[in-house]
């Protein structure tokens, strides 16, 4: 059933861009893989960072400079961005990962905010004007992603949005393999009972730390992306609201559950993008929505889904 | 297999491409015009709702046709994001067929539509944002900066405040690149008048005690405060100098980036004496006292420079699609480009190959409490600026698509 459902979305994944416009969809994708790139931390390890758009905004700013100005191939760009994202993720790391809870958060959050006062002041990332015109370029030298196809008479930007659709594929498998692996279940036990992690034997500050890179260098790599998408990084991508809304994101869709975040990221991304006609309401819906989640269903949209599913036949919890 | 599967695509239907570039009338049937601005964040009392009465006023006086066709209006939020800017307004351009975007109010958003109407053909016409890279390194053949630029504010304001006597300044600056470069472009001009800069302090972003930069502000001796920050700032920096007794003790304070809503929300009684330079002020003659009242009737609170821009650069654009008997953009800015832009706005208005709506610009300092005889009787004007004077000029300007 499960392979039924991957299948059926994957499928939908590869037609979207020929029934929802395809810019937005690629911006959907790349806040889809940010989400699930933080659950990672919160909901298998139990880790609330509130500083990931340091990691996705610096990503943004690393890759646009270096396509933009050392004509790295997107691909190329993309790469050196997550690494980037990664390396900043283990220097955040090694300094955070003792700490827990609030205090976590906290110093994620002041580190953050070091990246974006590097952003506001470098002279590279043309400060609050943002660091415009970034090229497409040429996967692999190859495909031109700027290309524009005229289909029906609608542009779509094809492939560009497949570059977009495989690197989100990519990741996400990443993602869903290091949950289901033997080191996703050892997060989970971390998250569940950490005393009882290190009685085991586990060196739980390393797999916290490792679980931090990973989540940091894939937030990194839906930033660089979505630089590539908008040819822009600009300081909303490094500043805490970012942060904060990755978070709503996860609690949206559901914390801990695979498919969560790409749920809560595509309810976020889309009411932001519909409701930019009625002006200041944008922010009032986004609360009362996440209010009304909050309060009623606490598991999030999939966690919800997830739970039903599960208590009905009984005898078959796990 | 991707590969394969695009070329499919490409393969069935580029035979139905629809190539959309009529030379003459207008294309699709209707003239769209998309406002983007700020609805919801700091931003949204100088442009937002009150941009979108001011584009709808300009439509309605135009008689709601052009050449025939209806002109319609659509409006978002860019929520000061330039990644929101860029979605909206390559959708308008995609799927909505938007022939040109106004509002645009942070230099981020600006920058960014204005790249996507380069490679879409659609016009954009700044009417809030400063920055300008707009019309240097990031010009475009359909971008248009309409109503002000951090070059011709501060040249205005310390030019102009120099020669009224202000010879002596000191900065308080926001330690960013847009604080940096209003505080050096405002020196420069300050020091080419004749005047002299005796120091600046540099404060962090949103800052809200202002306390030891003013004392040293004070302590200088300077006759002007130069404030070169903006928003929120700009606010706390003048309310603070007021406890301070700055303007009571003989000192100037002039801001560089300052809109009516911001002297309105201070109060007289605490921005009084302060000097600053504008495009618009609605009490400035005949013509702009008509529109405003109008506006005013329609909002319940007189136009800042932003939204009387909207109106002139809609009306402006729509004046040029008449006149060139067309709708395409190269067309129109062609004709924009020719015409003489004379309203209740713009005074001794052209719009040059850079994308810079050339204008003359105003020195004004706000009334005194006792001069004020309405709630909105806030600035008087002391000096008009020519336009040519206020703005860079084409030699110094950098932009690419300008023969030199």
């Amino acid at each position: 059933m499960n392979r039924k459902l991957w299948a059926a979305l994957f499928l939908a994944g590869l037609a979207a861009p020929f029934l929802i416009y395809p810019v937005f969809v690629m911006q959907l994708l790349c806040f889809a893989l940010f989400a699930c790139a933080f659950n990672l931390l919160i909901g298998y390890t139990g880790l609330l960072s509130f500083g990931h758009a340091a990691f996705f905004g610096g990503a943004a700013y690393v890759t646009g400079y270096l396509v933009k100005n050392a004509g790295l191939t997107p691909e190329l760009g993309v790469i050196v961005g997550t690494l980037a994202a990664g390396l900043m993720g283990y220097i955040f790391g090694i300094l955070t990962i003792r700490r827990q809870g609030i205090y976590f958060a906290m110093i994620t959050l002041a580190l953050a905010q070091v990246i974006y006062f590097i952003a506001l002041k470098a002279p590279f990332t043309g400060g609050e004007d943002g660091l415009q015109d970034v090229p497409r370029g040429m996967f692999l030298g190859l495909v031109d992603l700027g290309h524009t196809y005229h289909v029906a008479g609608k542009p779509l930007e094809l492939n560009l949005y497949y570059f977009v659709f495989i690197i989100f594929c990519i990741g996400f498998w990443i993602i869903h393999r290091a949950i289901h692996s033997p080191f996703g279940q050892i997060l989970k036990a971390i998250r569940e009972n950490e005393p009882r992690a290190i009685s085991l034997g586990y060196k739980v500050e390393r797999l916290k730390l490792l679980a931090f890179v990973i989540s940091a260098s894939l937030a990194g790599t839906a930033g660089a992306t979505k630089s590539l998408v908008f040819q822009l990084a600009s300081l909303t991508d490094v500043s805490w609201h970012t942060s904060g809304e990755v978070v709503l994101m996860t609690l949206l869709g559901g914390l801990g559950t695979v498919l969560g975040p790409v749920v809560g990221a595509f309810t976020v991304v889309a009411l932001q993008a519909e409701l930019s006609a009625f002006g200041s309401w944008v922010t009032v819906v986004i609360g009362v929505t996440f209010v009304v989640c909050v309060l009623s269903f606490r598991r999030g949209f999939v966690g919800e889904v997830l739970e039903k599913i599960r208590t009905r036949p009984p005898g078959q919890n796990d | 297999m991707k590969k394969r599967l695009m070329q499919f695509v490409t393969g069935t239907t580029i035979l139905g491409m629809a190539m959309v570039a009529g030379a003459a009338g207008i294309s699709t049937d209707v003239v769209k015009i998309g406002v983007l601005t700020d609805m919801s964040g700091v931003y949204s009392a100088i442009g937002g709702k009150g941009s979108v009465t001011a584009a709808k006023m300009a439509i309605a006086d135009f008689g709601g046709k052009v050449l025939g066709k209806p002109i319609k209006l659509i409006s978002a939020d860019h929520q000061n994001k330039a990644d929101i800017a860029s979605t909206k307004a390559r959708e308008w351009a995609d799927t909505d067929h938007v022939d040109m975007i106004t509002g645009l109010l942070n230099s981020g958003c600006a920058l960014a539509v204005q790249k996507i109407g380069t490679e879409k053909k659609v016009i954009s016409i700044a009417t809030g944002a400063g920055s300008t890279t707009l019309t240097n390194e990031h010009c475009s053949p359909y971008g248009v900066h309409y109503v002000y630029d951090t070059y011709a504010l501060p040249k205005v304001a310390g030019g102009a405040i120099v020669d009224t006597g202000g010879k002596s300044w000191f900065f308080l600056t926001a330690d960013y690149a847009f604080g940096h470069s209003l505080e050096k472009n405002t020196a420069a001009f300050v020091k080419a008048h004749g005047g002299k800069v005796l120091g600046q302090v540099r404060h962090p972003l949103a800052t809200s005690d202002f306390s030891s930069y003013l004392l040293q502000a004070q302590a200088s001796g300077a006759k002007v405060i130069g404030l070169a920050n903006a928003g929120g700032d700009f606010i706390n920096a003048v309310k603070q100098a007021r406890e301070f007794g700055i303007v009571q003790g003989g000192q100037t304070i002039a801001g560089m980036l300052v809109f009516l809503s911001d002297v309105k929300s201070l109060g007289l009684d605490v921005a009084q004496g302060m000097n600053f330079a504008t495009s618009f002020y609605w009490d400035r003659d005949e013509a702009s006292r008509k529109w405003s009242q109008r506006y005013f009737a329609k909002t319940g609170s007189m136009p800042t420079m932003n939204q009387a821009g909207v109106y002139s650069a809609v009306t402006t654009y729509l004046k040029a699609i008449k006149k060139a008997g067309t709708d395409n953009p190269d067309a129109v800015m062609k004709t924009m480009r020719g015409m003489k832009i004379n309203d209740f706005f713009s005074i001794n208005g052209h719009l040059r190959a850079d994308g810079s709506m050339v204008h003359d610009m105003f020195l004004v300092e706000v009334k005194k409490p006792s001069e004020s005889k309405a709630p909105w009787d806030l600035l008087k004007v002391i000096k008009q600026v020519p336009g040519d004077e206020a703005f860079m000029s084409l030699a110094e300007g950098s932009c690419s698509t300008v023969k030199k």
